[in-house]
């Protein structure tokens, strides 16, 4: 019953072979490294140009824009009472770089969002923090800078141009080593 | 279960009044559509439920008001997050790939199947099952 | 106590999968038939050992033991017995358990029914299994251990994410799920065994036929009873995001859709071997990676779990298996040429063939969407986002060209079609144009729409005409009444006619899709109580806010009074008629999580849902702001859905022995 006549086997092409390898070593190396970045940190397009201005209503009465602070170094902290235990954790490092670098030119400006207003003083009483600050009820501010999740730091130069952001709690040996040369060139 | 009083329960609950309490423009809700919701996994502004793209799609019909067009308020948001923010690839860099792959990928297998046809057809044309 | 069974079982079950599989090397080498009987009875002792663990885990989860780790991430004092239960799939390391726990199972089902039938065969088959076991045993053994204790014991548990303590699906999508991603690997140890063993027996598809559909069985349910459970929880009124571990799931469901075909193409005429060996190795490979996609938090998604060290060991093991894989098909190229040909390009196997072809199309498409971004990121730093509209406007299109090669292949014959059989796909080709374009005089003016119903149409009338043809052909040699001999069709040919069967729910399914995505009414608006709002045909009054208090939540509802707009009758006034309900939206607080979730509200008819969510609400103000969705004929997926399992179910049950 077998017919001794059977059609040439179709092999596939040789090279289907390694255009196959081709295509699935890469891919398989692409997988690897995508294990190292963390998929929701977003590179913020503001890097490199010119800050939004903002208008801050401080929780100490009056009003505070981004204009007034051309000449000083500004770490821009948004944040929310809710957001443990990152900006807990990070609270006492921006206050401690206000009071060590106040007099050197920084200014540290903390933007509440998210939020309400009882929660978040009570957290600013907790820490006992002196930075300026206030609450961004609309999130217009947050969203202008491109903030997607709490704590976000932006930092804006003399100029007012932003030259650095970091999603997640800072520290003082991350936030350091970027403001310094900044400040040397005064 | 316990019915609370209305007004226990609203002090209680004061964090949820977010939303704007005006009904969201049809066109708002063309351009929320765009855009990806920055806090959520995978939603849109227009669909999804936080706080902030409530709050985004407040700034959308704030802009709208103020006669911005539609390119104008999507290019606005692009600038401030990235091309990410929209939801589908604009079709013009490496990202074309990604649209013109599947139709590359059909022709190619059509023409490998057709090959593959025509090659095992033609000897045998009196096989039969 | 708990945990150290629970770690122990679980190392023992590693040391029988490594066990085994040196035995059946060593047996096989040396051509001692010892070696498969100790093979099976390693496959025993895993299974043993693996439900030692299970029952361990689900003690633990249901005495509220928080010591372990696991039970205090996923449960809480307030989680109900079923969820409790449920709760050992809940996250990682668990699910890797259930998977392992399903893997041993049908391990030993293979080893106890092929050992005497296959001797020659079983022991690459075997070994095969023990390997992958051996992987996911080691997994959990290890790094991904579910049994690590915490340092203090706390009093309560964190609890599951409210989104899935909500639901009763919660309790059977992901076994079924799994049970179709393992399921898959029974047939790809059988090809990899062909192919290992360097011969061709009997056709290794037709052994592994049901295997094959009852894993396919079980994903198509896993799938649909995931949309399911997307529409009834996530609040927006839609049913499928292309989310990528969605997709995860479908990629593996496309591809076997196709080997399903093309293995009967192989049954019937000996042909397509090679790609059948290539297409099982690819949807193995894709149960793999969607298992990677959705533990190792690559492509972040709804169902991300959290970030961890498994994904190296996912990348190793995807690794290894592809190449292996590969290169065994490599090596074995010449030992599967086809016996014969195609005889015409209008033969039921040629529109397989096609079939084929879209399918995997389709299939690459959902990956590349899905693996896009990652590549993007990788080569130029910079993110994108591939989202719904990419994978509908593709997908869309290929889906119709799917149903005209399903159609017409039900349509043509095997072998060579002859004049009768075009005549006869000519005429279901007018009838189908002739029903669409009644649909379009009755109001249906999507373009889209009318190509894709006019596909499904065309499709419907095909499977009709082939039950007819048989009942006729058997009545006129039996005698037997029109209905009964329907009936008999499905015992006579069960494989071809469940398949008719299965395309009808299909049908059905896309006539749901279609009809849901094209005539979907969305409405946003703010109502203060006792203000009415209109949307399509239905009118919603809100009554009141009310507030709940419960064991771990604080709900707020808002009931609206549905009206149904018929023209003639007063709008919501009072229940008449019956055609008047009450829908319920609500906010639930949970006392762990911040944002609230928001329950919605549905009332469902054949014609249309009408979906209900509360976004917000004043209480002061006495007013809520809430959506409504009206999606047509979506109940039809989930009949469609019951249609398609339905017949894999009947087609799967075991038959009378040969």
């Amino acid at each position: 019953m077998a017919d001794s006549q059977t059609v040439t086997p179709r092999r596939p092409l040789p090279w289907a072979w390694i255009g196959m390898a081709a295509v699935v070593i890469p891919l398989l190396l692409v997988l690897a490294f995508g294990l190292r970045r963390d998929p929701r940190a977003l590179p913020s397009p503001l890097v490199g140009r010119m800050a939004p201005a903002f208008g801050l209503q401080l929780f100490s009465g009056g009003r505070l824009t981004l204009g007034e602070l051309r000449g000083r170094l500004v770490v821009l902290n948004f944040w929310a009472s809710w957001c443990v235990p990152a900006c807990t954790d990070e609270a006492p490092v921006l206050q401690a770089i206000w009071e060590q670098y106040r007099t050197k030119g920084v200014t540290v400006v903390g933007v509440n969002i998210q939020d309400h207003e009882a929660p978040a003083r009570t957290f600013i009483q907790r820490f006992g923090l002196t930075f300026p600050g206030g609450m961004d009820p609309r999130s217009v501010i947050a969203i202008d800078y491109g903030v997607y999740g709490v704590p976000e730091t932006y930092l804006i130069d003399q100029s007012g141009r932003t030259v650095y952001k970091y999603a997640g709690a800072v520290s003082v040996d991350l936030l350091t080593p970027v403001m310094a040369p900044l400040l040397e060139t005064r | 279960m316990i019915r609370q009083h209305l007004l226990v329960a609203a002090w209680v609950l004061a964090v949820t009044l977010t939303t704007s309490a005006q009904e969201v423009d049809l066109r708002v809700r063309v351009i929320a559509s765009k855009l990806r919701c920055p806090v959520c996994q995978n939603e849109s502004v227009a669909d999804s439920q936080s706080e902030l793209s409530a709050q985004m799609r407040t700034l959308i019909r704030d802009k709208l008001a103020a006669g911005e067009t539609e390119d104008q308020i999507v290019r606005y948001f692009v600038s401030r997050y990235g091309e990410w923010i929209l939801l589908e690839p604009p079709r013009q860099g490496v990202l074309w790939f990604v649209w013109l792959a599947p139709a590359a990928a059909l022709l190619g297998g059509a023409v490998l199947v057709i090959a593959y046809l025509r090659r095992s057809i033609r000897p045998h044309p009196h096989l039969t099952p | 106590m708990i945990a150290l069974l629970g770690t122990g079982s679980l190392l023992l079950a590693l040391a029988c999968a490594v066990g085994g599989l040196g035995v059946l090397v060593v047996g096989h080498s040396r051509k001692d038939p010892r070696g498969l009987i100790w093979g099976y009875r390693a496959a025993i002792s895993i299974l043993t050992f693996v439900t030692l663990a299970v029952v361990d885990m689900e003690t633990a989860l249901v005495g509220f033991d928080f010591s372990i780790r696991y039970v205090a991430a996923n449960i809480n004092r307030v989680t109900p017995l079923l969820f409790r239960i449920a709760g050992l799939w809940g996250a990682l390391e668990g699910s890797i358990l259930l998977w392992v726990w399903i893997l041993s199972g049908l391990t030993v089902l293979v080893a106890h029914r092929y050992r005497s039938r296959h001797p020659g065969f079983l022991p690459y088959v075997l070994g095969v299994l023990f390997a992958i076991a051996t992987f996911f045993l080691g997994l959990i053994a290890g790094p991904a251990n579910p049994f690590t204790r915490l340092a203090v014991t706390p009093p309560d548990g964190v609890g599951l994410n409210p989104l899935l303590q909500n639901h009763l699906l919660m309790a059977i999508h992901p076994p079924l799920l799994y049970l179709g991603y393992v399921g898959f690997s029974v047939p790809y140890a059988f090809a990899m065994g062909t192919l290992l063993s360097g011969q061709h027996r009997e056709e290794w598809t037709s052994i592994t036929r049901r295997w094959t559909l009852v894993a396919w069985t079980a994903l198509t349910a896993g799938l649909f009873l995931g949309a399911r459970w997307s529409y009834d929880v996530l609040g927006w009124g839609g049913y499928w995001a292309w989310d990528p571990v969605e997709n995860a799931a479908v990629m593996p469901w496309l591809v076997a859709t196709a080997f399903i075909h093309s293995s009967m193409v192989q049954a019937r005429r000996q042909l397509l071997r090679g790609w059948n060996l290539a297409l099982i190795i690819l949807v193995f490979l894709l149960t793999i990676f969607g298992t990677f996609l959705t533990r190792s938090g690559v492509i972040a998604s709804v169902h991300s779990f959290t970030q961890s060290l498994i994904g190296p060991l996912f990348i190793a093991f995807l690794s290894v298996a592809t190449l292996v894989s590969l290169g065994a098909l490599f090596w074995r190229r010449k030992q599967t040429p086809d016996e014969g040909g195609f005889d015409s390009l209008l033969s039921r196997e040629s529109m397989m063939l096609i079939n084929n072809l879209i399918l995997v199309t389709m299939a690459f498409t959902v990956f590349l969407g899905t693996i896009f971004p990652l590549v993007v990121e990788v080569a130029t730093g910079a993110k994108v986002t591939v989202g719904p509209p990419f994978f509908d406007r593709v997908v869309g299109p290929l889906g119709v060209l799917l149903l005209l090669a399903v159609g017409s292949g039900t349509a043509l014959r095997w072998g060579r079609s002859g004049r009768d059989d075009l005549r006869k796909l000519g005429a279901l080709a007018a009838g189908a144009v002739a029903i669409t374009g009644a649909l379009a005089a009755s109001g249906v003016r999507s373009p889209t729409a009318l190509t894709a119903l006019g596909a499904a149409v065309f499709v419907a009338l095909a499977q009709v005409t082939e039950y007819v043809r048989g009942a006729l052909a058997h009545r006129a040699a039996t005698g037997e009444g029109l209905l009964a001999s329907v009936a008999a069709l499905f015992s006579i040919n069960p494989q071809r006619y469940y398949g008719y069967l299965t395309h009808l729910g299909l049908v059905v399914a896309v006539a749901g899709i279609v009809a849901s995505q094209s005539g979907r009414i969305e409405v946003q608006n703010h109502l203060t109580v006792g203000e009415t709002m209109q949307v399509g045909a239905y009118t919603l009054r809100l009554e009141s806010l009310e507030a709940l208090v419960g064991a771990d939540r604080i709900i707020v509802a808002a009931p609206l009074t549905i009206g149904i707009l018929d023209g003639t009758a007063q709008a919501g006034t009072a229940r008449s008629s019956g055609d008047v309900d009450i829908l319920r939206p609500s906010e639930n607080f949970f006392r762990q999580s911040r944002t609230p979730v928001a329950t919605p509200a549905v009332r469902s008819t054949w014609r249309d849902d009408l979906y209900v969510t509360l976004l917000a609400f004043d209480p002061r103000e006495q007013s809520a702001v809430v959506r409504v969705v009206i999606s047509p004929m979506v109940s039809w997926l989930w009949a469609g859905g019951a249609i398609m399992v339905g017949a894999g179910v009947l087609a799967s049950w075991p038959t009378r022995r040969r």
